[in-house]
């Protein structure tokens, strides 16, 4: 994994987690190596993982099995919860892009429908 | 819990100050990074930690002990320069850490050694300072104690090394050891680092952690550096 030095680390990796339970690579109930087999695997700090695992326990995405281990939440509503958070940043990201390229919400609206038709069209 | 702590600290060699008023308290489990650029104080600050240079004044404490040939033994040291001999094979250099400290794990320092691919038969004046680098890392790890100080540990060594040197140091982690590294590297090393310390002509400019200082300046820990020795 690189890394982008100019954001905090423990973001970074919690990201990064987040999209691997959305895209599947990770599913539900999964165990997530040790913050130590973690730490050594990534080439970052100890204490940065053990962050990551913390904040996201509070968030409820990881839990742990006391002597087991920590694990991905076995609740479907988080994960869910998970994928619309993603999506709604990547629309945001897409509403001010178009935004700043003069874009209306009809047009933007009118434009994608366009798009997915000629899509659809060559498959 | 607090490992190290430094009160009012001066050194003066002659009249030249080189530590000016350092006050810090470290804590154990965490890897901090001693930064600045050359002749900021880094190594001094080193050596007086590690009780080869006196402070002029203020105190030093380590583990709730003020620095004596007891907490020296508490102390891994490496220094910046090869300090080893060199008419010594790898070997012999293992040897000499086995007899020279009883808490030195040799079996751990064969061990890394094998991995990195450090030839124990080798002549230390034959090695390359790579693999210089990595050996006097390797030794400097397999010491058991409670504070490891290297100095500049990615000074003259090829990126891959580096890579190297760093993963031994996140490697030999726990949460009962801490660690003091000092470089200029900072962009290298930023990601293995829990806080800085910026040493600015001997005084501490900045310190704190590193995440919370990325977090409150948009800036990585090396951007920071740039904006605190500007104009030095």
């Amino acid at each position: 994994m690189e890394f982008n030095n100019n954001i905090p680390i423990y973001i970074q990796v919690m990201e990064k987690i987040k999209q691997d339970i959305v895209m599947g690579k990770l599913a539900a109930g999964d165990k997530v190596p040790s913050s130590r087999d973690f730490s050594n695997e990534l080439g970052i700090n100890f204490n940065t993982v053990a962050r990551v695992y913390k904040e996201m326990e509070m968030e409820e995405i990881l839990f742990t099995k006391r002597g087991l281990g920590t694990f991905i939440t076995e609740e479907p509503e988080r994960i869910n919860n998970l994928r619309y958070e993603m999506a709604k940043k990547q629309i945001e990201t897409f509403i001010k892009g178009m935004q700043q390229i003069g874009y209306s919400k009809e047009e933007m609206i009118k434009l994608i429908e366009l798009e997915d038709n000629y899509r659809e069209g060559i498959e | 819990m607090d490992l190290l702590k430094i009160e009012n600290l001066n050194k003066k060699y002659y009249n030249k100050i080189a530590l000016k008023n350092i006050n810090l308290s470290l804590e154990q489990g965490k890897i901090y990074g001693l930064l600045g650029p050359n002749g900021s104080g880094k190594t001094t600050l080193m050596k007086v930690i590690a009780g080869l240079h006196n402070q002029t004044s203020g105190n030093v404490i380590l583990n709730h002990q003020a620095l004596s040939y007891k907490t020296k033994a508490d102390i891994s040291y490496m220094p910046t320069e090869n300090f080893l001999y060199e008419s010594f094979k790898v070997k012999d250099a293992v040897k000499f850490y086995t007899d020279m400290y009883s808490d030195f794990q040799e079996a751990n320092a064969y061990k890394i050694l094998k991995e990195i691919n450090v030839d124990t038969e080798f002549k230390i004046s034959k090695l390359s300072s790579g693999l210089v680098g990595k050996l006097k890392i390797a030794l400097a790890l397999s010491r058991n104690v409670d504070l490891y100080m290297l100095d500049e540990p990615l000074n003259g060594v090829d990126v891959l090394s580096r890579d190297v040197i760093m993963d031994l140091i996140t490697r030999s982690y726990s949460e009962t050891k801490t660690f003091i590294i000092s470089t200029h590297l900072v962009s290298e090393i930023e990601k293995i680092l829990d806080s800085v310390i910026f040493l600015k002509d001997g005084n501490v400019e900045l310190s704190g952690d590193a995440e919370e200082l990325r977090l409150s300046r948009e800036l990585s820990i090396e951007g920071i550096y740039k904006e605190v020795f500007k104009n030095a």
